[in-house]
């Protein structure tokens, strides 16, 4: 299915851009994140299990169990530091 | 009473007194009024650099998710404590010691309302509201890291968080 990813902070830097579409087989967000684990570099460094990273569906915080849905805005992005 | 826009997320600077003055307009029920205001500091949260100081910080956003991530707050805010009205400002982009960053304002009839509701929003925002922090020092730029107490403070409300 087709997916729009989002990156911000450290992430972001790390990957090299802010966002993406891609086609994937992917059904949850931690098997999205393991598909992008797997391009090396920046993802890898950024993404591997171990790392901190929070999510988002839809602009709405998840855990990596949450499935993926068509069409659907998911955020990768660092342990967030407002207020 | 007019509606107000409760939520705001801007790079511009904010007047508490005239945000409170809105909040408060037409409702003569308002006995409390609590407000709090989050600043830059010119010190990290880093004890080993020496340097220690930070001269400006660039606040990055998820624009969409931010606003309706407070809004939320803020209606969790309604359903658990009996206030009247909530404002939350955050400012976005490069700020530097001493600017504001944050204000959280909430009415109520009695003063213990609007202490709780104020103090569990900024706890609710600290570990949910997609906001980072990049700290600008004399050795370097450094994102912030986030902290397990906030974690533990927004659990006192009996919100689970792991966000650190």
């Amino acid at each position: 299915m087709k997916v729009h990813i989002k990156y911000f902070a450290s992430i972001r830097e790390d990957v090299g851009c802010g966002a993406e579409s891609l086609d994937t087989d992917a059904s949850t967000v931690a098997a999205l994140r393991d598909e992008l684990v797997a391009r090396g570099g920046g993802y890898a460094e950024s993404l591997a299990r171990g790392r901190a990273v929070r999510v988002a569906i839809n602009q709405t915080l998840c855990d990596e169990s949450a499935a993926l849905l068509e069409g659907a805005e998911v955020a990768f992005f660092p342990p967030v530091t407002g207020g | 009473m007019h509606k107000i826009q409760r939520v705001s997320i801007q790079p511009g600077d904010f007047d508490v007194a005239l945000e409170i003055a809105a909040l408060r307009e037409g409702d003569h029920r308002v006995g409390a009024v609590c407000s709090f205001i989050g600043t830059v500091r010119d010190r990290n949260q880093t004890r080993t650099d020496p340097a220690g100081s930070v001269q400006s910080m660039e606040l990055e956003h998820y624009p969409g998710m931010t606003e309706k991530a407070i809004e939320a707050m803020i209606d969790d805010a309604h359903l658990r404590f009996d206030i009247f009205g909530a404002r939350v400002i955050h400012r976005i982009g490069l700020l530097q010691p001493p600017d504001q960053i944050v204000l959280v304002a909430v009415t109520s009839a009695h003063r213990g309302e609007s202490f709780k509701a104020c103090e569990f929003l900024m706890d609710y925002l600290k570990t949910q509201a997609p906001f980072w922090k990049k700290e600008q020092t004399a050795t370097g730029a450094k994102w912030v890291d986030a902290r397990v107490s906030d974690d533990a403070a927004l659990a006192r409300w009996g919100i689970q968080s792991s966000n650190a």
